[in-house]
This record gives structure tokens, sequence and C-alpha cells, in this order.
């Protein structure tokens, strides 16, 4: 006879099988589909190059990390700073913040204005905010693009207003890019902003104005701190996404005007170094991860208090 | 206009100039390109009255009546398997204590969240590329296989919310009543989880439907999609044609995404 505790034991463990073999189906299709080819990308990074694309299989080599910064010498096999890859890579943070920092700006104000509508048409605002995200990134791009090139209808109503002669070169420049992440990102800032500031209590900032703090006071004492963990959410949600984009730049800012993502696509395409293509990943994903890691220990804090300074 | 109050809260200087423009941007681009699909003028210059011919002619043209189909498709299988498969992964790491592996199945499960898609769209690349060299398939297995995978997280995460807010009783009835594991699943858990299972089923639909870099990694000749077929067509100047079944893929995501809304606005 089994004892109860047995009894009990079994059942704790058939009960652990059944879910381990419940999120089977789930787990391996990402095993094989997203995990294990990170994990080839990782080896490929550490290979030579091959001569025609693909690496030379287990000949290991350093050259996909180096090519990040530095650049061989044909000749005289010495290493020279790589210019090009330092610029794409600089451009891809410089943009990525200033896409964070343009998206805080604009979406702090829509966040405060919404979370101090009614019920009600908070809800209609948020729906509208979140439509546009989930529709197709590439159509919206699209729609930047539309607006922006030479014969676009910024260009064709400033030329109608008379305040231009000549279209102005919108299209394939930074400018265009960091709109274009700007616009497509927006609403990763509005909604973590939102959800902190729905939480403040407006009585506090009433109570601020009572007791004859300024508007900047309060803004800067009552609702900004309260804001807070949204707004580092919000960055770092935008932040990711802005660091690896590959569509914007594409459509946006031509071939002359690459991110990350280009790079890396460049490498598997016309260029052919596999090594320093799957580097640039690897470098990628480190960064990514990095800032997620940030995001996760901000969104634990933030559910306990957070009274500012 | 009824006298204004000497102070609100909900007024603070230009914030709602900021927030009115910044609606009117994220809806002007869109608006705008819609509107090419009407627009009689084929060249996008000015409007020249309104027309549907657009979509007529992009329903005739084999390339885009092609790709369109071959999107939805991809978009069919790659929804229906992920969110079976989030659905069993949802219930077999919800309402438990923490259990060995249980934080590693979390982060399994959100990986393709986390991995830029280009990152991904490269590794299945190589990998893929391999595999075909290997078995001489080249169908679109890869495209369901790859989309499966990100779609997983999308379908689990309003199952999982789902299942996180029913309590457990209603089950507990069951079993007390001599329901088995499977009949409490279908007759009781299945029937409360069915909002959150379309909702996350939505959710994958419009993620699949929208993907761009993953599939233009791992397409095999022949195989565009809507959003790469597209993007190859960067270079080409306007073509309204685009533009309609462009509109016909926005109208259905938005229809998607309403729904999705609809039932959890019921939920809350």
């Amino acid at each position: 006879m089994p004892t109860v505790e047995q009894v009990g034991k079994l059942r704790v463990r058939r009960e652990f099988r059944r879910r381990w073999l419940l999120s089977a189906p789930a787990l391996l299709t990402i095993l094989l589909a997203a995990v294990g080819p990170l994990a080839i990308v990782f080896l490929f990074s550490f290979m030579e190059k091959g001569d025609y694309g693909d690496v030379k299989y287990w000949h290991f080599s350093t050259d996909g990390w180096l090519s990040l910064i530095f650049e061989r010498d044909p000749i005289d096999d010495t290493l020279g700073l790589a210019s090009a890859n330092v610029q794409i890579i600089w451009r891809s943070i410089k943009l990525s913040f200033l896409t964070t920092i343009f998206t805080a700006a604009l979406g702090f104000p829509t966040a405060y204005v919404i979370a101090t509508r009614s019920v009600r048409s908070r809800n209609t605002w948020l729906f509208l905010i979140t439509i546009p995200f989930w529709t197709n990134l590439l159509i919206r791009t699209f729609a930047i693009q539309d607006l922006i090139r030479n014969e676009g209808l910024i260009n064709l109503t400033l030329r109608k207003l008379g305040l231009i002669d000549a279209p102005l070169q919108l299209l394939f420049t930074d400018g265009a890019v960091l709109a274009g992440l700007t616009y497509v990102y927006f609403p990763l800032m509005v909604l973590p902003i939102y959800a902190s500031l729905e939480k403040l209590d407006m009585r506090l900032v009433e109570a601020g104005y009572d007791l004859y703090a300024s508007r900047l006071q309060v803004l800067r004492h009552i609702i900004l701190p309260h804001a807070a963990p949204g707004l580092i959410a919000g960055s770092i949600l935008v932040f990711i996404p802005s660091i690896g984009a590959y569509v914007t730049p594409r459509v946006l800012g031509g071939g002359k005007n690459m991110m990350l993502g280009n790079l890396i696509e460049q490498q598997f395409g016309q260029a052919r170094d596999w090594p320093f293509g799957s580097a640039l990943s690897i470098a990628l994903l480190v960064v990514v991860t990095l800032a997620l890691l940030v995001y996760v220990r901000n969104a634990s804090r933030g559910s306990g208090s957070h009274h500012g300074r | 206009m009824a006298v204004r109050a000497p102070f609100s809260v909900r007024n603070q200087p230009g914030f709602v100039a900021i927030a009115a423009i910044c609606m009117f941007a994220l809806y002007l681009p869109i608006c705008t390109y819609v509107s090419y699909a009407f627009n009689s003028s084929g060249t996008g210059n000015g409007w020249e009255g309104f027309t549907l011919k657009w979509f007529g002619i992009a329903w005739q043209n084999r390339e885009i009546q092609d790709a369109a189909w071959r999107s939805l498709q991809i978009a069919v299988v790659a929804a229906t398997a992920a969110t079976i498969m989030a659905t069993l992964a949802a219930v077999a790491t919800t309402r438990t204590a923490p259990y060995r592996g249980l934080t590693l199945k979390y982060v399994l499960i959100n990986q393709p969240l986390i991995v830029p898609e280009i990152v991904t769209a490269v590794a299945l690349l190589i990998f893929f590329a391999r595999i075909k060299v290997w078995t001489d398939y080249s169908g679109m297995g890869y495209l369901f296989i790859a989309h499966t995978a990100f779609c997983i997280p999308f379908a689990y995460l309003p199952i999982r919310a789902r299942l996180e807010g029913m309590d457990l009783t209603l089950e507990t009835a069951a079993s007390d009543l001599y329901a088995n594991g499977w009949q409490t699943f279908r007759e009781v858990t299945l029937p409360l989880l069915w909002p959150g299972i379309i909702a996350g089923y939505m959710l994958a639909f419009v993620i699949s439907l929208d993907d761009v870099v993953i599939t233009d990694f791992i397409k095999s000749g022949g195989q565009d999609t809507l959003p790469t077929f597209m993007l190859g067509q960067i270079r080409r100047s306007i073509s309204p044609e685009l533009n309609a079944a462009a509109t016909g893929f926005l109208a259905l995501s938005v229809l998607a995404v309403t729904v999705f809304y609809l039932i959890n606005r019921k939920r809350n």
C-alpha cells in the first residue's frame, strides 16, 4: 500500500510532467525557429568568412568581431579604424536616442491629456493611439514616404503657399529616418506613460496648486515623479526597436543613411561577410537585452512606491 | 461657451495643443496614403475625384493577388498553430505555485519579443539555407514555422492574462463532480477562456500579416507576401493599385484590432 505521502508525491510529479508536456509544442517551436538559429549565429560570428558568403566551418577567427570597429588594410594587414561601420553604428545610436527623446517630449503631454479625460473618452483616445500601432509598419512607413517625397503633400503645400520654389529634399535624409521612427514608435511611449499617470491621484496636483506651487513646480515635483516609471519604460520600449530598425531606414533613409539593421542585412547580401554580420547581430542582441533588464528592474520597482527623491 | 474655471488639473499650458497635433500627425500620413487608393489621379499629385477602379485593377493584378493570398494563408496557418500552442502553454504556466523551469518557460515563450526582428531574420536565413541544401525542400513550410514561432508570445499574453483572472473554484467543483482533466478543460475552462483565445488569435493574425523583415529574408523565389512585394516595389514611383491592396490589408488589421479591443473592454 502506498502511503498518503507517496500518493501526494506521485501527484505532484504527474502534475509537473503534465505541465511540461502541455508547454512542449510552443517551446519546441520557439527553440527550433528562434533560439536554436541564434546559437548558430553566435557560432558563426567566431568563424572565418567564406569566399562567396557563408563561413569556413570550424575555422575559428575573431575577424567578425574585430570588424565592428576595425578594418584590415588589404596591403600591409594592419588594423585601422573602420570609419564607415563606426559611422553607421554611431548613427544608429544617435537616431535611437533622438527618437526616444522626441517620442518622450511629444508622448508625455499626450499621455497627460488622455489621463485627465473622463474614463469614457480615455478609452477612445487610447484606442485611437493603438490602432496605428497595430497596422502594418511597412504601410505606415510608406505613408510617411508619400508625405515627404518631393511631390508629396508637404512639399506641395509649401509650394502652394509660396514658401518655397523648389521642393525640399526631405526623403533619404537622417531627418526622414528620425521622423519615421518617431512616428512609428510614438504609441510605445504614450501607453506606458499613460499607465503611470492614470494612477496619479489628481487631488495631489490640486493640493499642490492650493499650496501656492506654480505650474512648473507642480509639474516638476508632483506630476513628473509619478510619470517617471512610465517614462523610463516607454523610453526603453522605444529605444529597443529603434536601434534594431530595418524597414524604416531602408524606406526613408535610402542606401546612404543606413542603420545597424541595414548593415547587418548588407553582410548577408552584397558584402558576403557572414561572420561580421553575425557579430553585429549578437552585439545588437546584447544591447537590447541589457536595455530590457533595466526595463524589468524598473517595472518590478515601479509597482512599489515611487515618491520621487 | 461656459465660463472657464480659474484652475483645472486638466489644463497644462500647451499640452492639449501638443496632443491634438500628435493625433493629427498620427493619422495624416495614413489617411493621405489611403486617399491615393480612391484618387482617380494615377500620379498622386492633387485630387482628381473619387474612384474605386484601383481596387479592381489591384484585384486583377496577378502578382498582387498571389502575394495577398499567400499573406492570408500564412497568417491563418501561423495564427491557428500559435494560438493552439499558446493556449496549452498558458494552461501549463498559470495558476500554479512556481515550479522548476517556470521562469525558463516564460523567457523562452517571450524570446521572439525580445530579439530584434533583423537578428531573428538573419538567424533563420542561415539556418534554413542549410536545411534547404540538405533536404532540397523549399516550400512554404519555412514561412509557416517561422511565423508560428514569433506569433506564439502574442497569442500567449492575452490568453495568460485571461486565465489568471479566472478563479479556480469552478474547475475544482468540476473535478469534485468526477469530471476528468480533459472534461474539466473542455466543459469549464475552455468556454471561460474563449475571449482570451480569440484576442490572442487576432493579435497573432495581425502580427503575421504585418511581418516583412523575417519573411523577406527566408522566403524562396516566388514566395512574396504582400508586405515583401511592397518592399520590393520601393524604388518604383507611386502606384495606386498597390495603395489599394495595402488599404484592403489595413482594413483587415483594423478590423482584427477592433475585435481584440472590444473583447478586452468587455472583460474590464
